[in-house]
């Protein structure tokens, strides 16, 4: 019998923090870990609550995060709920065993705090990793604060177990913005928890000779094809899944959340769309926007796989001039959240100006001061009836400006 | 909303002092951010940590801030360190140092004509003497309490000695010796 952890109505938590206590929460059975910043603390809190006796489950420190994937593999496929975390060059050396997660079609949840990748080499928060895992076969949520990346840990163990949809699910956080910054933290009670998490059904969990299966079988050209287009089918099929999870968690707590978010955008002109915590910032720049009598709105990325472009052609459906904003190094093309945005808004009867802005790699600074900007010169381009600058553009560069593509104009 | 600005070394405890700030703040109902900037991550590197309190749920979080308050935890940073960078006409300035307020602003030019702004309490001598090492953010915070006039002394003890409630006994009543000498202290 587990330790009673004692928890206040409101805490001051990290990321970090508030992840590992869902992980605790959700009565995870096992977590193979190996740890890098910034995601440190979630293993290693996981681990002291082990230790401590709060909970009775098993951490299994091992010697790479390749070797972390791979238990987390065993462990799930043996019927235990699962879960671990990483950063930016752990993600890397995950990579391929991700895929050999999503293509088992085991429920595991990975705790993400976004990182730069190197070289250069760079610990702080940028979404270099998330991007990296974006067609690996697992469902991507985002969270924007600290009480999101606890309240989607604990909807991400529903969505990913139910037996509709049995995919593993990555819930990223920005490293140190979000996982180094307590922030007030409103948890569940324990029984809340659990109870809205409910037990892992486990399918072809053990051994069993009157119905015996296959985890990571080969199949060539007879058969592969079928079963990656189950796979991406079961993440395109996963939306109500997910609806239906977050609906019950606002029903338990107030708090709402859909795979597409958006604000102030019932008459918006002008919008920026972001991931992570760029979406709060930017939520306060289109405040000062209006108040200067500008039609601002954001709308933000909760769910980035399965990408929900139904819900992103329907908040954009009336706005006039759009940045997407993409916190990576896009490496020779425009950003791959601007091209899978431009995509939803190419087949939609609104055709706005869509721009392009790489920002806040390895973890510079976005401001509420650069964001008005952007705003402003959305502005222009709606006041000049086309984009006045380059489509993709550097913001919050040092040195000369940098800007890539052209609108063709005849 | 008010913002907050440390200048301190890794090791002296800014980022558990701004934390241990949030924690007290947020009891009373308001909503807090504490975050730091860590640079090399070195013990002794300079450092800044920074806490954000609000009446409503806090968007904003970008590094950058025009801070309202700016405690300098060590007392070389003051001459080395950029203290004033991005100031207000109304930022409040605490630094601990042995010197008298007049010796401090006579050595860093930056502050001259911000008299009436400035307010000084040496948080290492008095960590010294109550905790026994050099943990200058404690007696930071008593000083803080004093000069933003936040909290009721006895409040602010009384929360942060339940923040501190996995220390041992003799370190949390150092602490509480820290806060209260550098409240009376500070000028």
């Amino acid at each position: 019998m587990a330790v009673k952890f004692d928890l206040n109505e409101r805490e001051v938590w990290d990321g970090n923090y508030a992840a590992s206590q869902a992980l605790r929460q959700a009565d995870v059975d096992v977590v193979v870990a190996y740890p890098i910043t910034p995601s440190t603390p979630i293993v290693e809190n996981y681990g002291s609550y082990v230790a401590n006796g709060y909970i009775d489950g098993e951490f299994v420190m091992v010697e790479s995060e390749h070797a972390a994937m791979s238990g987390c593999i065993g462990a799930s496929a043996s019927g235990g709920r699962v879960s671990t975390a990483t950063s930016s060059q752990g993600f890397a050396l995950m990579a391929e065993v991700l895929y050999q997660a999503s293509g088992m079609r085991l429920p595991i949840v990975l705790n993400v705090v976004n990182r730069a990748l190197a070289s250069p080499l760079n610990v702080r928060g940028d979404h270099a990793d998330m991007y990296l895992g974006r067609d690996s076969g697992w469902l991507q949520a985002g969270a924007f604060n600290a009480q999101e990346a606890y309240d989607l840990a604990l909807c991400a163990f529903k969505i990913a177990e139910d037996p509709a949809v049995r995919l593993p699910m990555m819930i990223h956080q920005d490293g140190f913005i979000t996982s180094h910054t307590a922030q007030n933290v409103y948890p569940l009670t324990d029984e809340a928890a659990i109870n809205f998490v409910g037990k892992i059904q486990p399918i072809d969990d053990m051994l069993d000779f009157s119905r015996p299966v296959t985890y990571g079988a080969q199949t060539e050209e007879d058969w592969h094809f079928e079963h990656k287009a189950k796979q991406h089918k079961a993440i395109m099929d996963s939306k109500p899944v997910i609806d239906a999870v977050f609906a019950e968690f606002k029903e338990l707590t107030g708090r709402e959340y859909n795979r597409v978010e958006s604000y102030d955008m019932e008459d918006a002109d002008v919008v920026i769309m972001g991931l992570g915590t760029t979406v709060e910032t930017a939520r306060v720049a289109a405040k000062n926007m209006r108040e200067k009598g500008i039609k601002a709105g954001v709308v933000a990325m909760r769910c980035f796989r399965p990408f929900p472009y139904e819900e992103v052609r329907e908040a954009l459906k009336n706005c006039k001039a759009i940045a997407v904003t993409d916190r990576s190094s896009p490496g020779g093309a425009m950003g791959a959240f601007f091209n899978e945005v431009t995509a939803a808004m190419y087949t939609s009867n609104n055709r706005p100006m869509m721009t392009n802005f790489i920002y806040g790699l390895g973890g510079r600074d976005f401001s509420i001061a650069e964001a008005e900007r952007i705003y402003s010169e959305q502005v222009d381009n709606i006041e000049a009836g086309h984009i006045t600058t380059n489509i993709q553009q550097f913001s919050g560069l040092r040195g000369p400006k940098l800007g890539f593509f052209k609108t063709e104009r005849s | 909303m008010t913002e907050i600005r440390w200048h301190s070394r890794a090791g002296q405890g800014a980022v558990s002092g701004a934390k241990g700030l949030g924690d007290v703040v947020a009891t009373t109902g308001k909503e807090v951010q504490a975050f730091a900037l860590y640079g090399s991550a070195k013990r002794g590197a300079a450092l800044r940590a920074y806490n954000r309190i609000s009446d409503e749920q806090i968007f904003n979080h970008a590094k950058f801030m025009n801070p309202d308050f700016v405690l300098v935890i060590d007392p070389a940073l003051a001459f080395t360190d950029n203290i004033e960078v991005n100031e207000k006409e109304s930022t409040q300035y605490i630094i601990t140092t042995h010197l008298s307020k007049e010796e401090l602003i006579e050595g860093i030019p930056a502050l001259k004509g911000k008299e009436d702004r400035i307010f000084t309490v040496d948080c290492v001598q008095i960590s010294l003497d109550t905790i026994g090492r050099s943990i200058p953010n404690a007696p930071m915070l008593g000083a803080f309490v004093k000069i933003s006039g936040m909290f009721e002394l006895d409040y602010f003890l009384e929360n942060m000695a339940r923040v501190l409630a996995k220390f041992p006994q003799k370190i949390i009543d150092g602490n509480m010796k820290a806060i209260t000498r550098a409240y009376n202290e500070v000028k």
